[in-house]
């Protein structure tokens, strides 16, 4: 299966972990991900003001490449993949707007300068964790290498996966998708109060110690309800469940660091993929000393 | 609504009326069909930071309150959209937020200003994070 796979600016940079981890676990489970030639940043939150058009611009650039792929036969579908929460939110709620709003249909394109062909609606946004559900999890399940035996996985939502209601990737009062995903790689998921709970995103730029006492309310909950280990998707919320994590042991002395990791990573451990196509060095909070505990990485 | 007006009679006026107008034309929300039930506040994870409830600022904004434009709420909402999926009256509180900052914001006006992040903190933070904060904070 051939699919279109919009990356986003994060993963090209400070989380190049989740995009190479997405990109090898997506291949040995029978999708190939392909980056349009070109993109651009999709402006990582969509703008709420109802005569706001201009900041659509970005995402729908985004989704004509993606129709561009799909008519040059170089995907089978108009179908993007995204990894990344905030994009996905984004590239999905612009499409929205698309496909509801005719007025804006007339405005974006009248704006939209420097193209040869105009959008026209096609493309559906997808998130990987949709598209490894829609293969079925026993696919994932019978392809799993190291099954993940007694390892307690906290999954962190966070808010853009799941809100606003009815364009998350599921419910959004009781979402199941995750805990299913970790229950195919032989863990075992773990509930906790704040698994949907914002970590206060980009607040985390000027307001850096709420954002810590934020994470921290997050990160011990998941602690008190027995994980071992949170998985996210979504850079933001790693950044700062895992980077803030040094002004969290600031304050609190007896805090002792909790690996963060994405939920790429953990699919690409279990499917037994090689360390450089997990990159868990690049995490913040390093997995690696639970994993070689576990007996899920060898010793060096 | 400050403390200086109570015990008085609030008188609505056509100023008023306007703004309450504008709220609702640049957040798409019909901001009257709340009742005050509170379960936005309740379940927002920035309360701590806020000086009026996302429940006061509906109620004053259903009053076409201009004080809400410098409000300190405005700021520290993360459009988390946790108040959107908890509102009984279906009312998208997160669109409220961004129309009131939107008015502030539109008279050239930056909340926050990059110059004020160190060398250090540019470096550590994401773009994800930088951003959207200006996309959220800034004209």
């Amino acid at each position: 299966m051939r699919l279109a796979y919009y990356p986003g600016c994060t993963l090209k940079t400070t989380a190049k972990s989740f995009d190479i981890s997405t990109l090898e676990s997506s291949k040995t489970l029978g999708i190939d991900l392909i980056e349009p030639e070109r993109w651009n940043c999709c402006g990582t939150v969509h703008a709420l003001s109802k005569d706001d058009v201009m900041h659509h611009l970005a995402p729908i650039r985004n989704l004509l490449r993606i129709e561009e792929m799909k008519k040059t036969g170089i995907v089978e579908e108009s179908k993007v993949i995204t990894v990344c929460a905030m994009c996905y939110n984004t590239l999905k709620r612009a499409n929205l707007v698309f496909n509801s709003d005719s007025d804006k249909v007339k405005k974006i394109n009248e704006n939209m300068e420097n193209e040869s062909s105009v959008y026209n609606g096609s493309v559906q946004v997808e998130h990987l964790l949709e598209t490894i559900k829609h293969q079925g999890w026993d696919n994932l399940r019978n392809k799993v290498k190291i099954p993940l035996k007694d390892l307690k996985v906290a999954p962190y939502y966070g808010c853009l996966l799941l809100r606003p209601r009815g364009l998350g990737i599921d419910n959004a009062d009781k979402p199941s998708i995750m805990e299913d995903m970790i229950r195919a790689l032989g863990a075992e998921p773990i509930d906790f109060a704040y698994k949907q709970k914002c970590c206060g995103s980009y607040h985390t730029v000027f307001m850096k110690e709420r954002v810590a006492d934020l994470s921290y309310k997050i990160l011990n909950q998941a602690k008190i309800a027995g994980a071992e280990i949170i998985v996210t998707a979504c850079p933001l919320c790693e950044f700062n469940l895992s980077h803030r994590q040094t002004e969290i042991i600031k304050n609190r002395s007896e805090f002792k660091e909790f690996p963060v990791i994405y939920f790429t990573q953990l699919i690409a451990l279990a499917l037994g993929l090689k360390e450089d196509s997990m990159v868990f060095g690049e995490n913040k909070t390093d997995p690696r000393p639970l994993f070689k505990y576990k007996g899920f990485l060898k010793e060096i | 609504m400050s403390s200086e007006n109570s015990g008085q009679i609030l008188k609505i006026n056509a100023e008023n009326k306007e703004f309450k107008e504008k709220i609702q034309d640049l957040s798409g929300e019909k901001i009257d069909l709340c009742f005050q039930c509170g379960a936005c506040s309740s379940g927002c994870p920035m309360v701590q930071e806020m000086d009026y409830l996302p429940s006061k600022i509906i109620r004053m904004s259903q009053l076409g309150l201009k004080e809400v434009l410098s409000s300190k709420t405005i700021w520290v909402c993360t459009t988390c959209f946790n108040c959107e999926v908890r509102c009984p009256r279906g009312i998208d509180i997160a669109n409220v937020m961004e129309a009131i900052r939107q008015v502030v914001l539109r008279q050239k006006f930056d909340k926050v200003n990059i110059d004020m992040l160190t060398p250090e903190e540019l470096r550590e933070l994401p773009q994800i994070a930088i951003v959207s904060n200006l996309r959220k904070l800034t004209a």
